[in-house]
């Protein structure tokens, strides 16, 4: 038996075994210089630009194939003072801290530039200056009341909906879940979008679209694995198991939401204009009427809305202190890959659950009607957050 | 600097998020920040600048500044002054600020090339090989037979070519390739200056060249780097040292490409401009000269008060891109 266990190990491992000699001989007799083209491809991403008073600090990657040395830095088309450390040469995947004493104005544009040894450039734009609040109780405090105001109050006054859904029909409970479903590919495509604009910023070893893909399948097959029994169940069990997954999906978007506010923090591009908050509000409040119509017609807890309601808010704020502190937009990639895969998960298991109630057919003028609704209402109250 | 770009849903979001949290951390981060402004601060004019130092320009912006190449010099039978001159072109790599190199195509190996210089009516043979992978040229500036003006015989890698012209109209001349496509051929490096003396010569003084130039150094039809003599930052880095009441004149050649225009502007005193150096006569008396691509003057001018008086492009993107340096006016020199 161990024999041919031995045996089995053996011709799993030969193939591995010879695409290691092949390798190493690749590497050994100087072919790979040969297929290399002659300019080294040099590729820097800006990870974090932060600015404090007469100073601006850039952390850079390196995600080319080959090492980069930053020789000099402009600010504004200006040769200007710096230090890098720990090395002016990047290794690949490697980093690299570039401080500049800069007498930057509050309010006005800058563009910082890398010039590499071999005479490349790479620029970041700061749009808005604004000094970068450290992380400490400002920064954890005015975060996570950013969260709370357009993730968690949005969402609890959307749950408020609940007792106004008990009284409607059926058919128009129907419709109200449609109308979700299309808020809900409403914010699946917007995601989807910003996850590719993050993806396309990746430097080109870490293969951003593929981490998005990664993020988003991988996302609905867990949710399909988690939910594969009692989403199948028939009455309050099931429907209770569809408000959750709703929950968990609005849960992982508002996670990207909040991670794009504070890389927008770490990116340097703070801007004034409060007010906009909101206009995030009423976007955001029908997120909770989303977790609320698949549960209309049981009597949940006020305990299981509360619950509900903090599984689809509070990432807000825990995506914004994620994005201040370690933004890279690896990271973001793969957290808004998350949010488009369980939109998507939760826009299937909807589906399925008026299948369910439904013996003819899903649509009707009441279904068809309520998803374009949902379309519609995304896309005016959107129009108060657009300038 | 690039166009705003498009804001998405996010972005607003994220920048309404923003005004708040730095309105609330500013108060905190003033304070760190004042103890480092002591150490470096942010409005030292040398904050402005390259870091570093170049070593490996081919040419060092001290020596090319004083450095003429009059020819190997030897009597015709008439009695005419036969000046023979070598030039090959040649690829290089030079250092054009601390730790960035440009792929040049070069004149004798250096950017600019050799400055040469006659005395009008002199015969003027220059030996021209070109030592590159690609054809070239020298196109001169002056008067000069047709064949001998370097733009339809095209010298291919490995030939040789002799230009051979009697040195006139005396002046302030430059030289450089004209082979297609020009622009590329000129902002590689293949530029020099080509002074052609009067006869009786000008009046004594301490002489120096400044070829205003410019690197593209990631090929986007714009210059990355701008210098007087290659190297940015040269004479800021290291002032030229000029000595009080001693009479000055610079050559001054524009040979920038990409920027139609280029100029010189001179701090605490004002200079006598000789354009294109073919009178004896100044044409104009003033602090702030303006060039057009290939376009050159001779400069002259005496210092009286002893200091360090900058000169650099006046449009002020080029001087701190590189061109820019400084006199450094004393009583006596060391």
């Amino acid at each position: 038996m161990s024999d041919s266990k031995a045996a089995l190990v053996g011709w799993g491992l030969l193939p591995i075994v010879l695409l290691t000699v092949v390798a190493v001989a690749v590497t050994n007799t100087g072919l790979l210089e040969l297929l290399r083209p002659a300019p080294p491809v040099e590729e820097i991403a800006f990870e974090r630009v932060s600015l404090a008073p007469g100073e601006i600090t850039l952390q850079v990657a390196n995600g080319g194939p080959d090492p980069v040395t930053i020789a000099q830095v402009t600010v504004d088309d200006a040769f200007w003072n710096f230090s890098i450390v720990p090395s002016a040469t990047i290794p690949r995947l490697g980093r690299a801290t570039i401080t500049i004493p800069y007498p930057w104005v509050e309010e006005e544009a800058y563009e910082v530039a890398l010039l590499s040894s071999t005479g490349l450039t790479f620029s970041h734009e700061i749009p808005v200056a604004m000094v970068t609040p450290p992380p400490g109780p400002a920064f954890f405090g005015v975060f996570a009341a950013i969260g709370v105001l357009v993730g968690v109050i949005p969402v609890a006054l959307g749950l408020l909906w609940l007792p106004f859904l008990r009284r409607l029909e059926r058919k128009w409970i129907h419709f109200a879940l449609a109308l979700t479903a299309g808020l809900l590919v409403f914010l699946g495509v917007d995601a989807a979008e910003e996850t590719l604009e993050a993806a396309a910023q990746v430097g080109g070893a870490y293969q951003g679209t593929l981490v998005a893909l990664m993020g988003v399948v991988g996302t609905m097959l867990f949710l399909q694995v988690l939910t594969r029994r009692r989403l199948h169940e028939e009455g309050a069990e099931g429907r209770m198991g569809v408000a959750f997954l709703v929950a968990v999906g609005i849960g992982f978007h508002n996670l990207g939401e909040g991670l794009a506010i504070g890389a927008a923090y770490a990116l340097g591009e703070a801007a004034l204009g409060a007010f906009l908050i909101v206009g995030f509000m009423l976007h955001n409040t029908t997120e909770g009427l989303a977790i609320v119509s698949p549960i209309a017609k049981d009597r949940p807890t006020l305990r299981t809305l509360m619950i509900l309601g903090l599984i689809a808010g509070v990432p807000t704020i825990a995506g914004t202190w994620l994005g201040g502190m370690a933004y890279s937009p690896l990271w973001a990639t793969l957290f808004l890959s998350i949010g488009v895969g369980a939109i998507i998960q939760v826009v299937v298991a909807l589906y399925k659950m008026v299948a369910r109630q439904s013996p003819e057919t899903v649509w009707t003028p009441l279904t068809a009607g309520g998803l374009m609704a949902g379309l519609v209402v995304m896309y005016t109250t959107g129009l108060f957050v657009a300038l | 600097m690039s166009g705003r770009r498009k804001m998405t849903r996010r972005q607003m979001l994220a920048r309404g998020a923003m005004g708040a949290v730095g309105v609330a951390a500013t108060a905190k981060a003033v304070g760190a920040a004042e103890k480092l402004a002591e150490v470096e601060p942010p409005h030292d004019p040398h904050s402005a600048s390259t870091v570093g130092v170049v070593t490996d320009a081919s040419v060092d912006p001290m020596t090319f500044l004083e450095e003429f190449d009059f020819g190997r010099v030897s009597t015709l039978p008439g009695g005419q002054t036969l000046r023979t001159f070598e030039i090959h072109a040649v690829d290089r790599k030079i250092e054009i600020a601390p730790g960035v190199y440009f792929p040049a195509w070069t004149y004798n190996g250096q950017v600019p090339g050799p400055t040469l210089r006659a005395t009008e009516g002199d015969l003027v043979r220059v030996n021209f090989h070109n030592r590159s992978p690609h054809p070239h040229t020298i196109h001169f500036h002056g008067i000069h037979p047709a064949n001998m003006d370097g733009v339809f015989e095209v010298v291919e890698p490995g030939e040789t070519f002799v230009y051979e012209f009697v040195a006139r109209p005396f002046g302030l001349h430059l030289y450089h390739c004209h082979t297609v496509p020009i622009r590329k051929h000129i902002s590689k490096g293949l530029y020099g200056t080509f002074i052609i003396d009067p006869k009786d010569g000008r009046p004594p003084a301490r002489e120096m060249v400044m070829v205003t130039n410019g690197f593209d150094t990631n090929f986007d039809g714009e210059n990355e780097v701008y210098a007087a003599n290659t190297v940015a930052f040269a004479y800021q880095k290291n002032p030229i040292v000029i000595r009080k009441g001693e009479l000055q004149r610079i050559y001054l050649v524009n040979t920038l490409e990409f920027d139609p225009v280029n100029s010189l502007h001179l701090h605490g005193e004002l200079f006598h401009v000789y354009r294109t150096g073919t009178s004896l006569q100044p044409s104009d008396y003033t602090d702030t000269i303006m060039m057009c691509q290939g376009e050159r003057h001779i400069l002259e001018f005496t210092f009286d008060e002893p200091g360090l008086f900058m000169f650099h492009a006046h449009q002020s993107e080029f001087t701190e891109l590189g061109w820019m340096g400084v006199f450094k006016v004393v009583d006596v020199m060391a």
